[in-house]
């Protein structure tokens, strides 16, 4: 093996474009490994580990960009850097102008004054300043960034409940605010719904159930999955509830959260029931009883959330997209030919719905983030039994794209599930809208087609579709290559669970 | 205090726009420029001390002793500069700027730049031209002799020739050579030729022997760089305006004795933040390599400072044959600089970036804040005191500099917050 | 109030990821892309001190609009 380097001083890239493109390279023929990043004491310890760490290395700062790459042979590895290098210099820059893109929050503020809004996707340890500049200046601001501090995050949501403006994260993957779709988020017309989440698939999940049975949002405002702790008080869900009680536009309000702390579980429902409009509580976990005993209305899940929200906006009734019944016949048609199943989520709040619904049904579930009742995998990267993964998990995704962007890994285990005798079901979930990849149901149906290939085994399939008709990627066609493949498709996760649920009562 | 640093740093560029530096005449050092001793030898780059010199600028004071006729020869000369009978001090305490080693003594002649509208003054030595000469430390005996030629031939026909020329505003023959292809630090051959043009009528009308103004002529002719003992105390005149605007963050001072870096910013009064000079990656000439060249020296980046020099590199594209790289490089290196200042000169206008004036203003909040610093181009002197120039090439300033010159303007302004 | 804010159309500064600002702009939406890199090059104490600068234009700037 030999390997190869280039060091780009004072060269910055966010660091999903460096992960993806290192990705792609990698999977050129006779390339062993690269390790494409600013110099962090993050890829500098994942050089050691790959034994790729260079002398050169010495002194170089977070500033500066390592292109490392392993190869068979020398020339493979040079070629390696200069694709690597290429792909770079033609990474189009969003900004169409011939002027230089403003390189701080200060300067692009002062090239759009008008902004009011601010997305941060920068490391963690940069996020919460940027937040309170950009909160500072009036702006609202999607925090997409992890690895803030919960003691930044109460400074921040503090601040931004003073001025009256939204704080949504740390850690927010969706929003749609204003009709406007913010990171990764689904194409959904308006209406008079309007939803306060701390999950980013949950939300991307009820928001595009809610379209495609007919309705639509106001607002769709995420506020991180630490907003309801004790520590926080859910100063963002109360501020954002508030403001939708108030707007004359929403009429019906969804709650989707986990249980909220017992401390602020109080304030909560005291504020809940001064709204005065029509709620839909989904704690994920809880008890609906005790949700249903406040006086407000209880969802059992996320598609059931979706349903008794359009119910309440409409005043009708709305069925689920695939009756039950629909859902035991495509499960009378099909066979598991190996004892287990495994789940492969991009999404969490999907991992963890399939978890709490299948629990009663198979009894011994593990998985990587177990809910209550299921157990933790002993070795994430080597399934055992009925196992629900979740991919877009930090074990995960040290160092790679998440699952939503960049199918690499999925695919990988894709082939390893495949290969898997005990293996009879695999489900996974196909995470459409903006900011997600263009044809995930193309590159899971190739992963799928070489593991038959390769094994000779051909496992049960299904793949639930989360997304509208009018997100980027195309729906109809997307569903169409997933059954073209033979993989039964579902309209929402729960279908899909139901149908994993038949098929596995039906080989016991 | 109730400081608005966005209007300060407006003031102080205006006042820098609005400089207009004219070529007044001709002096000798003790006469015109003030605090001016005859024990006193001023430099490049910041205060330093003898024993910090690096080669060429020991070699240049060495010479310039025995020029004064304080030392006879090259080791009396070496023992007297380490006493206290000699002081230092560098050209900007003294309203003036020198390249390279830039040592100036009481004997020499100085340009007199003046600022148009009256009052201040700015001075510099006149360029001896290439090889072996005081400011790269050479202080042999054609060094010598080529001084006194300057100081008893050169100086008095440009002295006679200068009020009979049209007045000569230098800020305007800047503005034309950067349409030219020079940038007026590493390239200077369309200025000096403009100068030459502008001096040769009122040369052949004063009454020296003939012989004598013809190796005047020739002399500024043979040196493509003799322009850029005037570009220097052009761009001084222009940022000095600045000097010392409370609170602005402009930077009005870069400059290298060779050993150190030195910075001064607008609102910090007369205080210098130093760092250590960094060695020149460039071009270097044949049988050269890294192991000769002597760390970054000289007042000329105060070009770069004023907007010239690297920061104007799009108007000068041979520069890139020095540097390395492409023309594209050379356009690519100006644009990053509008990142660290605040202005682009009304005066100073780069044709193939559409006549946009050249970044100007360097703010010392910026360079922190984006770690990103101003980007020189220079000559590269040999450590050994004069062997000469061995390369050209790109050089930054230490950030150094820029991080105690913001420690200090917090601790002034704004420490309590 | 927050409320004030819906309806309104929002307009966004993308500090990181280059796909967020290039999936708004495919929806005309108003965007300006940030070509990001950590402040000061990563050194805290400078950040800091840029931070004290900052918030102290920020009184000045308040005191003087409120003039």
């Amino acid at each position: 093996m030999v390997i190869s380097h280039l060091i780009k001083k004072q060269t910055y890239f966010d660091s999903v474009t460096l992960m993806l493109i290192g990705s792609q390279v990698k999977k050129l023929p006779g390339i062993d490994s690269t390790v494409v990043g600013m110099c962090t004491d993050y890829n500098i310890d994942s050089l050691k580990r790959l034994s790729m760490y260079q002398s050169a290395f010495d002194g170089l700062t977070p500033n500066d960009l390592i292109i490392c790459v392993k190869a068979a042979d020398k020339q493979t590895a040079d070629a390696g850097i200069a694709e690597v290098e290429k792909r770079l210099a033609s990474r189009k820059q969003p900004s169409g102008s011939a002027e230089l893109p403003p390189s701080s929050q200060e300067e692009a503020a002062s090239r759009l004054p008008e902004a009011n809004m601010v997305v941060i996707s920068v490391p963690g340890e940069y996020a919460a300043r940027e937040a309170e500049q950009a909160l500072n200046n009036g702006r609202h601001v999607m925090l997409f960034s992890d690895n803030v501090s919960i003691e930044e995050e109460l400074k921040l949501k503090t601040l931004g409940v003073s001025k009256e403006l939204l704080v949504m994260g740390p850690d927010c993957g969706t929003a749609i605010i204003n009709g406007t779709p913010l990171a990764f988020a689904n194409a959904v017309r308006s209406g008079d719904i309007g939803i306060v989440a701390a999950s980013g698939t949950g939300l991307q999940e009820v928001t595009s159930t809610i379209h495609r049975l007919g309705c639509g949002i106001t607002q769709a405002i995420g506020v991180g999955g630490r907003d309801l702790s004790e520590k926080i008080g859910g100063k963002m869900t109360l501020l954002a509830t508030r403001a939708l009680a108030e707007d004359p536009a929403t009429k019906v309000i969804v709650m989707l959260s986990k249980p909220p702390a017992e401390s602020v579980l109080k304030t909560l429902y005291a504020e809940l029931k001064n709204v005065g409009k029509k709620i839909v509580i989904y704690f994920i976990g809880a008890d609906p009883k005790a949700i249903e005993a406040q006086g407000f209305i209880a969802a059992h899940n996320l598609e059931d959330a979706a349903i008794k929200a359009c119910d309440l906006s409409t005043g009708k009734s709305h069925n689920s997209e695939m009756s039950e019944d629909q859902i035991k016949k495509a499960a009378a048609s099909s066979k598991m030919n190996g004892k287990h199943l495994r789940g492969l989520y991009s999404g969490g709040t999907l991992c963890d719905e399939a978890q709490r619904l299948l629990l009663p049904v198979i009894g011994e579930i593990s998985s990587n983030t177990p809910v209550k009742g299921c157990k933790e995998m002993p070795d994430v990267y080597k399934s055992s039994g009925h196992c629900i993964i979740d991919l877009g998990d930090d074990n995960f995704t040290r160092g790679k794209a998440h699952p939503m962007i960049d199918p690499a890994y999925r695919s990988e285990r894709m082939l390893q599930e495949i290969a898997d005798p005990d293996v009879g079901l695999i489900i996974f979930d196909v995470v459409l809208g903006y900011g997600s990849h263009l044809d995930m149901a193309g590159e899971m149906v190739a992963a799928i087609e070489e593991g038959r290939k390769k094994s000779g085994r051909k496992p049960l399939l299904a793949a639930c579709i989360c997304g509208t008709r009018e997100d980027p990627q195309n729906y109809a066609q997307q569903q169409k290559i997933l059954e073209d493949a033979g993989i039964k498709v579902f309209p929402t996760n729960v279908a899909m669970v139901s149908f994993a649920r038949h098929c596995l009562e039906r080989n016991k | 205090m109730l400081i608005d640093i966005q209007q300060a740093n407006a003031n102080a560029i205006a006042a820098i726009q609005a400089s207009q530096p004219v070529l007044k005449g001709i002096g000798t050092a003790l006469e015109v420029v003030p605090g001016m001793k005859k024990n006193l030898i001023l430099h490049a780059g910041p205060p330093i001390t003898w024993e910090r010199m690096s080669g060429p600028l020991r070699g240049a004071v060495m010479g310039a002793l025995i020029y004064e006729g304080l030392a006879n020869t090259p080791e009396e000369a070496e023992k007297l500069a380490a006493t206290d009978k000699i002081e230092y001090s560098p050209w900007h305490e003294h309203d003036g700027v020198g390249p390279m080693a830039g040592v100036g003594t009481a004997s020499m002649p100085v340009w007199i730049l003046e600022e148009q509208k009256g009052g201040r003054k700015t001075f510099c030595t006149l360029n001896e031209g290439l090889g072996k000469v005081l400011r790269y430390g050479a202080y042999s005996e054609e060094v010598i002799t080529r001084l006194k030629w300057m100081e008893t031939v050169l100086a008095p026909v440009l002295k006679a020739a200068i009020p009979l020329a049209p007045e000569i505003n230098l800020k305007n023959m800047i503005a034309q050579a950067l349409q030219m292809g020079d940038e007026v630090h590493n390239r200077n051959k369309a200025a000096t030729s403009l100068l030459i043009r502008e001096l040769a009528p009122a040369i052949v009308k004063t009454s020296f022997p003939e012989a004598d103004k013809a190796r005047v002529l020739e002399f500024m002719h043979s040196n493509d760089h003799f322009f850029l003992n005037l570009s220097m105390p052009a761009a001084k005149m222009m940022l000095q305006a600045a000097e010392w605007i409370e609170g602005s963050t402009i930077v009005t001072t870069m400059c290298r004795n060779g050993t150190d870096f030195g910075i001064r910013v607008a609102g910090l009064k007369e205080r210098w933040f130093t760092g250590q000079a960094q060695i020149v990656k460039g071009l270097l000439f044949p049988g050269f390599s890294e192991e000769d060249c002597n760390p970054d020296i000289g007042d000329s980046a105060i070009t770069e400072t004023c907007g010239l020099g690297g920061f104007s590199m799009a108007a000068a594209p041979a520069i890139v044959k020095f540097v390395g790289g492409t023309v594209n490089d050379a356009m690519n290196f100006t644009r990053k600089m509008y990142e660290i200042t605040d202005g682009e000169s009304q005066a100073f206008q780069i044709p193939n970036m559409e006549f946009r004036g050249s970044p100007l203003g360097i703010n010392l909040l910026k360079v922190c804040e984006k770690n990103l610093l101003p980007q020189i181009n220079t000559g590269i002197a040999h450590k050994k005191a004069g062997v000469g120039q061995v390369g050209a090439g790109l050089v930054n300033p230490p950030l150094k500099c820029f991080e105690d010159a913001l420690e200090a303007y917090v601790e002034k302004y704004c420490k309590d917050e | 109030m927050l409320k004030d804010f819906f309806g309104k159309k929002v307009k966004v500064i993308n500090l990181g990821i280059a796909s967020f600002a290039e999936d708004l702009r495919k929806q005309g939406v108003e965007t300006i892309h940030t070509d990001w890199r950590p402040p000061a090059g990563g050194n805290k104490k400078i950040q800091a001190l840029l931070d004290k600068v900052a918030s102290w234009q920020s009184k000045v700037k308040s005191a003087k609009g409120a003039r």
